[in-house]
């Protein structure tokens, strides 16, 4: 019988005994962690034995330095860390503050017009809104990029002057934004429909307008589904590569401490110097 | 140094004026917004939350969607028609063709081996002590970028001839097992699935997490009603546990398929697109920025687009059935 509970409230129970499962875990686990661990050992050792020794035998035979660090941070005497990579990781927060907080506050508004302001045509909004998820980046890069440098224009005609902000924070702030919407739209509005129809009609009978129902009662009871989103799209922008290849030139000014580590990978090929700075770029940029 | 602090302090002033400036516009437009009454306030109202939305949407993917379809008939620089050249193009290249293998083996792959492996885990997990910490060190990977992910591989993947110390995992590994390691990336076709393995390093986290939550969402009579009736291990999961977590293994193989086709972070990090490992999402880059062709570029990004439609109906149903359930 106490089989039997154990077994309700672990569906997959019985399928694998529960000491096969802890083995198959734990190694996977250990597997899955090993290429991080090794990056990790390796951040601490002196640029030569980096290459000349594998980072298991330098655990058994620790001989740790910062050095790697001190070069990462403050720049060392190779042309490409000469002010070392603090000015990317510093524009890589300019970047993804701002490209985190338009999208949501705008998708947010939109699941609450869409879910709460009903009117003809609100559905098939929403299914467009949901559809453009799928459209790649990719389809959207090449005219966006004319747009920002050239304006749009039918014929000779300019409907639209050069926006000038190709290479400058705000033109990476913006494909960000854009590029979020559809997904933040959609898992919002699922978020922002479950409220109580009833909190929506008490306030409105008590001579709420939207905007305020808006702001006293459905953005703080959406707290949780805006956090989960927001820190994905967080994340998003912080791992990127294509907006910032495309959108931020390759300069200390405006691009992201990704973009720079991909450049450096490039330039050094897969050439031996690769290890001396990648290590500890990346620990600090996880 | 001074220098380097002026300009970062400049550039977090201009973080937080514009996202000062964002609020600062909605808070005005709410304000006056909301002393409209009457008749007027609901289309007021619209308007202000709905626009923003739909201008940026209208200006950030679709009308640059419909000119790319354009230029994708046009010529390099965009300013004459060529018809399917750019189509034609990719039947003839041979390149293409090793890309398109490529990109059909990726979303073939990746995904099978993400969801597969996260439902695994995600079983087991349930079924052991103190899972958590397994779970969040699985996790974990899912938090790096793909470059990041491609640095750590490169120095898993790193090959030194023979004769000298192996300082890569695998080539290390191979050679404790009596094998001749070789220069992973240049041998094909094992290098893909080299790439590949990076992909599912990274993903396989997040297919788990969300698999883990389904079962665990799994209503525990059910699975107590159908224990009483006889159905244990293998039985119970095939009758009773999949089918109910089945619509999110469909998700978690949707996603899986969707990154596989724009990945292009770790071929771009880990070989450039040489050796035969490249793909649709990094040609379609190099043809745009590095050849200048910004009409092959946008005929690869409207393929790329196209082998996403399918994934687009079946999503759109299911949120049709979801709703009429509803």
């Amino acid at each position: 019988m106490s089989n039997l509970k154990i077994a309700s409230h672990n569906p997959g129970r019985k399928l694998f005994s529960s000491k096969i499962a802890t083995v198959v875990v734990w190694v996977t686990t250990v597997i899955w962690t090993i290429p991080t661990l090794g990056l990790f050992v390796t951040s601490f050792k002196a640029d030569k034995e980096i290459l000349n020794e594998p980072w298991w035998v330098s655990l058994f035979n620790p001989n740790f330095t910062l050095s790697s660090y001190k070069g990462v941070f403050f720049g060392d005497s190779s042309e490409s860390l000469s002010n070392g990579v603090l000015p990317y990781f510093i524009n890589s927060i300019v970047i993804t503050l701002p490209a985190t907080v338009f999208p949501i506050v705008i998708a947010t508004m939109a699941a609450y017009a869409l879910a709460w302001i009903r009117f003809r045509g609100s559905d098939f909004i929403f299914f467009f809104i949901f559809a453009l998820q799928i459209v790649p980046l990719q389809m959207a890069l090449i005219p966006l990029l004319l747009l920002f440098t050239g304006g749009a224009h039918i014929g000779s005609v300019t409907i639209f002057p050069a926006l000038g902000i190709a290479g400058d924070f705000a033109g990476i702030w913006l494909p960000h934004t854009m590029f979020a919407l559809p997904l933040a739209i959609y898992l919002l509005h699922n978020f922002i429909a479950s409220l109580p129809r009833d909190l929506m009609e008490a306030a409105h009978v008590d001579g709420a307008n939207h905007f305020k129902v808006f702001r006293m009662i459905v953005l703080p009871l959406s707290i949780p589904g805006i956090a989960a989103i927001a820190i994905f799209q967080f994340m998003w922008v912080w791992n990127d590569l294509l907006v910032a290849l495309t959108f931020a030139s390759g300069t200390e000014e405006v691009a992201p401490i990704n973009s720079k580590l991909a450049s450096l990978v490039g330039q050094y090929g897969s050439g031996k110097a690769l290890f001396i700075t990648q290590r500890p770029l990346k620990v600090i940029h996880q | 140094m001074s220098e380097f602090v002026s300009t970062t302090i400049t550039k977090f002033t201009s973080v937080f004026s514009a996202i000062a400036f964002f609020f600062i516009v909605l808070g005005i437009l709410f304000a006056l917004a909301g002393r409209a009454n009457g008749k007027k306030a609901r289309p007021i109202a619209l308007v202000i939350f709905l626009a923003p939305s739909l201008v940026l949407l209208l200006a950030g993917l679709i009308i640059p969607g419909i000119r790319t379809i354009l230029f994708s008939f046009m010529n390099p620089d965009s300013n004459d028609w060529v018809g399917f050249d750019n189509y034609t193009w990719m039947l003839e290249d041979p390149n293409v063709k090793t890309i398109m293998v490529n990109t059909i083996l990726w979303i073939l792959v990746v995904p099978i081996f993400t969801a597969a492996l996260g439902l695994l885990l995600a079983i087991m997990l349930d079924r052991i002590k103190h899972e958590s910490i397994p779970k969040s060190l699985l996790f974990m990977p899912m938090a790096i970028s793909f470059v990041g992910a491609s640095i750590i591989f490169k120095f898993v993947y790193e090959f030194r001839d023979p004769g000298e110390v192996q300082i890569g995992l695998l080539s290390a590994i191979v050679e404790f097992l009596g094998g001749t390691p070789k220069d992973w990336m240049l041998s094909k076709p094992l290098n893909t699935f080299l790439l590949m393995i990076i992909y599912v390093w990274t993903q396989m986290g997040f297919g788990m997490v969300i698999l883990s939550a389904a079962i665990k969402a799994v209503p525990a009579d059910i699975v107590e009603a159908s224990a009483l009736d006889g159905a244990h291990g293998w039985r119970l999961f095939r009758n009773i546990t999949f089918p109910m977590i089945k619509g999110t293994f469909i998700v978690v193989l949707a996603t899986g398929v969707v990154g596989a086709l724009k990945v292009f972070d770790i071929v771009r990090t880990m070989t450039g697109g040489n050796f035969s490992t490249n793909v649709l999402a990094n040609e379609m880059y190099s043809q745009v920025f590095v050849q200048f062709d910004q009409g092959k570029g946008s005929a690869l990004a409207v393929i790329l687009f196209l082998l996403l439609t399918p994934i687009l109906i079946y999503n759109i149903r299911s949120l049709r059935m979801e709703r009429s359930h509803s």
